[in-house]
């Protein structure tokens, strides 16, 4: 027999029944430990007494500026603060404000999408120019500009990220709304004597909407992203409340003297947005394998 | 047959027997999958002479097209491509590499592929397209535009396209679907090959259009090229081809000369498919090879279902309103069922949007006479039944929709129960639709359809995605529940061999308008307008219904 093609002769040689198998496997090593780092900084948002003992507050005169040790894994700052304590309560006023930024952003966007995309032609033109006004300033610039006109404070950089980041799912929302709306399934629907409102909560909405837990993972982290570069411009939660992003910012002056200061606040930022820009992508893989089948 | 001794060589020096294109011997083909390696093709073996026309005949997933692709080295970059002896124009192309195929390709074989619009690039003009094609193989300097054009519009105009000097400078979409095809074949032939695959190249066509490319085919046959052309479609073949090869699951079940296989199949398989193709001899009967009769239907003129007077509906495009639709009336009796027909683009899709109200007429009206309850308007069996499914939805949930009046218990029962009717289990009811193969699904569609018990049913094209036999199940269940449920059918198809099987009349439609209209048999055997007569002039030989030898000439403008 001859055997043609190179493709061919490689998979012939490397037992193609097992192969699929493995490679599936090696793939999801990396989307299970970052949603085990997502477990973890969750748990130490919401027990943070859990892994560390130490006050993150709770100054230490004596205790000033020590390196990384036993003691303190992650150092302690100029206060004598232990670093690591500072870090795993921060992640509570970090993710706090991700996530409802998100939440409120998804609100805004899902809700201005479904009118554009089911209402009026009018309606539809005014929501899109106005995402379209949004869309073209960067978000944390966004922010920013809300921020200078409604002062610093929790809340309001939860509402100036979730209405910076609104019309990403917004458009998102309009685009799939409108694709559903003329579906063979709601056709059908309207023939078997289904209302319209039926058919939009029923048929529209959950079609249109399968993308978003995908768009949510993904938005998260630079909800997070926003909200620490914020807190690092100091419109975040005031010190001396731990935040990742004021933590950065309090020891860039000394990473020549503590590099510790700015690293570890760093690195619990860097890593929490790429858990979840992995675990996103993970989603996004397996919604398409699914629409693919 | 002078192949047998070649047959037999182990390798025949090029020049032995340059009449043989390609000579194949036990083929075999094999996929890689996340479930294990499939066999695709197990074993098949052709030859294709000069001058010569071999098909390969048979439904999807029978490695039709898997083996045509293997022929010109593009099974794919994961398939395993074995065979005793593969010789492409007298060479042995078991050991080519990349560079030795790309070489092939072209000049020794062109390749035409139904899609003609996905295989034509949108950013070039038919001339770029074509024109590359001759430089490729040709003798054509890059530089010699002249020279190129003038030789591309001659292959166009031997393609049969007029306006060749307007058409080459055109891009794919501002040509028509047969001109698409034309200018795809102008380009597999370009090379000068001596061979041309051929992979259902007119199975999107029109049946007009379909007849014209088949002309075509023919005439490049005369002039001694080979063809290897790969279809589902028995009529077409048996109008082309000199020799058949029928597949199934990766195997040839039979073959020889067209007139033995079509005229007197040996194998089962054959004969299950030549009795499924639906044809004005198949009236009445199941399209299965014991063709037993049908239930009768009863047809009560008396008890129209819906009359529809005066329809027109026009669209507003750039550049003007096009007339969908105008001034159509017609009438559905009760157990009747209508057929419509008419090519892509004659409003037949809209005449039956507007009976089921998914759109609003701008002039005339539609009346349900007699119909009282509010939940049973007209039902739809669309072509696309996937695309009909919400993809959240299992089966029982989307047949359930339309059963919001029955509580729980009897809903569920309800289901069952239609499942039942279209010869499903009802352990069907907890899968998805994506689950399902074509011909299920379409029976999904049919349950949903009928279960508000809908006076009148619009199938629209319903059976012009499936397979030739699974189409056969599909009419037959139609015809079944029809009877049993005395509903009035419009059966809206491009494809008259259908439409003659199940309708009792028919409207024949064109721009919109309806050029005419009587019982079946009476429009097909006698037609009165010369729209209706072109059309039936088209089909293949194989399923035109036969005419009396002088068929009464009517006054021309006739629409009975």
């Amino acid at each position: 027999m001859i055997v043609l093609d190179r493709a061919g002769r490689a998979a012939a040689r490397s037992q193609p029944a097992q192969r699929p198998r493995r490679r599936v496997r090696r793939e999801q090593l990396p989307v299970l430990a970052a949603s085990g780092v997502l477990v973890l900084v969750g748990a130490m948002a919401l027990v943070p007494g859990a892994f560390t003992a130490a006050d993150p507050i709770l100054a230490d005169p004596i205790a000033t500026l020590r390196p990384p040790g036993a003691e303190h894994p992650f150092g302690t700052d100029l206060l004598g603060r232990d670093v690591w304590a500072r870090v795993v309560h921060g992640a509570r006023h970090s993710l706090f404000i991700g996530l409802t930024a998100t939440v409120l952003a998804l609100l805004v966007g899902v809700l201005l999408g479904l009118a554009a995309g089911v209402g009026h032609r009018y309606l539809d033109e005014f929501v899109s120019r106005v995402f379209d006004v949004l869309g073209a300033f960067p978000e944390l610039l966004l922010a920013l500009l809300f921020i200078s006109l409604a002062g610093t404070g929790t809340a309001n950089l939860i509402i100036a990220i979730g209405i910076a980041a609104a019309p990403r799912y917004g458009r998102v929302v309009r685009a799939e709304t409108l694709a559903v709306r003329n579906a063979g399934y709601v056709e059908q629907a309207a023939l078997l004597g289904i209302g319209a409102w039926a058919r939009a909560l029923r048929h529209v909405l959950p079609n249109a909407l399968g993308t978003i837990p995908i768009l949510a993972t993904l938005g998260l982290g630079s909800a997070i992203i926003s909200a620490a570069g914020l807190g690092f411009l100091g419109f975040g939660p005031q010190p001396p409340l731990p935040e990742w992003g004021s933590l950065l910012a309090e020891g860039r002056n000394y990473l020549r003297i503590g590099w510790w200061l700015g690293v570890f606040p760093g690195l619990a930022i860097t890593v929490t947005v790429v858990a979840t820009a992995v675990v996103g992508g993970h989603l996004q893989r397996r919604f398409e394998r699914r629409n693919s089948l | 047959m002078s192949s047998t001794s070649l047959a037999t060589a182990v390798r025949p020096a090029p020049g032995q027997d340059t009449d043989l294109l390609i000579d194949v011997q036990d083929l075999h083909v094999h996929f890689p999958t996340g479930a294990g390696p499939v066999h695709a093709v197990r074993g098949i073996s052709l030859q294709v002479r000069r001058g010569e026309t071999v098909a390969v005949v048979g439904e999807s997933g029978s490695g039709k097209s898997v083996t045509s692709r293997a022929l010109v080295g593009l099974a794919g970059p994961h398939a395993r491509v074995e065979a005793a002896r593969l010789h492409v124009g007298g060479q042995d192309a078991g050991r080519f590499t990349e560079r030795d195929w790309q070489r092939v390709r072209g000049a020794e074989i062109g390749l035409v592929l139904q899609d003609a619009l996905g295989s034509l690039d949108p950013l070039r003009t038919v001339e770029q397209e074509v024109g590359e094609a001759l430089r490729r193989h040709g003798t054509l300097s890059r530089w010699d535009r002249r020279g190129r054009r003038a030789a591309v519009e001659e292959l166009l105009a031997a393609a049969g396209i007029p306006d060749p000097a307007v058409r080459s400078r055109q891009y794919p979409h501002e040509l028509s679907g047969g001109l698409r095809q034309r200018a795809l074949i102008a380009s597999a032939l370009a090379g000068g090959p001596s061979l041309l695959i051929a992979d259902e190249p007119t199975t999107a066509l029109d049946v007009t259009v379909q007849a014209q490319i088949l002309d075509l085919l023919a005439q490049r046959k005369r002039d001694g090229l080979g063809l290897l052309l790969v279809s589902h479609d028995l009529a077409v073949v048996a109008a082309v081809a000199d020799r058949v090869l029928v597949v199934s699951g990766g195997e040839v079940v039979e073959e020889g000369p067209v007139a033995d296989v079509i005229g007197a199949p040996a194998h089962p398989y054959t004969r299950t498919l030549l009795s499924a193709i639906p044809s004005a001899g198949s009236r009445g009967r199941r399209l299965s090879p014991d063709r037993a009769p049908l239930p009768e239907r009863s047809i009560d003129v008396d008890a129209p279902v819906v009359v529809a007077d005066g329809l027109g509906k026009s669209f507003r495009r750039r550049g003007g309103a096009i007339h969908a639709v105008r001034d159509v009336s017609l009438t559905i009796s009760r157990g009747e069922t209508l057929g419509l027909v008419g090519e892509s683009g004659s409003g037949k899709s809209t005449v039956a949007r507007l009976l089921l109200g998914l759109t609003r007429p701008d002039t005339g009206t539609v009346r349900f006479p007699g119909a009282e309850r509010p939940g049973a308007g007209p039902q739809l069996v669309p072509q696309d039944a996937f695309g009909s499914f919400d993809p959240r939805y299992p089966v029982g949930a989307v047949v359930a929709e339309g059963l919001g009046h029955l509580d729980r218990t009897r809903r569920r029962a309800r289901v069952v129960e239609l499942l039942d009717q279209v010869g499903l289990p009802a352990s069907v009811a907890e899968r998805y639709p994506r689950q399902l193969s074509g011909g299920q699904r379409q029976r999904v569609a049919i349950a949903r359809a009928i279960g508000p018990r809908p006076r009148l049913l619009v199938c629209d094209e319903p059976v012009s995605a499936l397979d030739v036999s699974v189409q056969a199940q599909v009419l037959d269940l139609l015809a079944e529940l029809q009877a049993e449920l005395g509903t009035a059918v419009l059966f809206v198809s491009h494809d008259l061999g259908v439409v003659h099987h199940v309708s009792d009349r028919v409207l024949v439609m064109r721009h919109g308008e309806i050029v005419e209209s009587g019982p079946v048999q009476r429009v097909f055997r006698a037609p009165a307008h010369p729209y209706t007569e072109l059309l039936l002039d088209s089909l293949p030989p194989a399923v035109r219904p036969i005419r009396p030898p002088h068929a009464p000439v009517p006054e021309p403008g006739a629409t009975s």
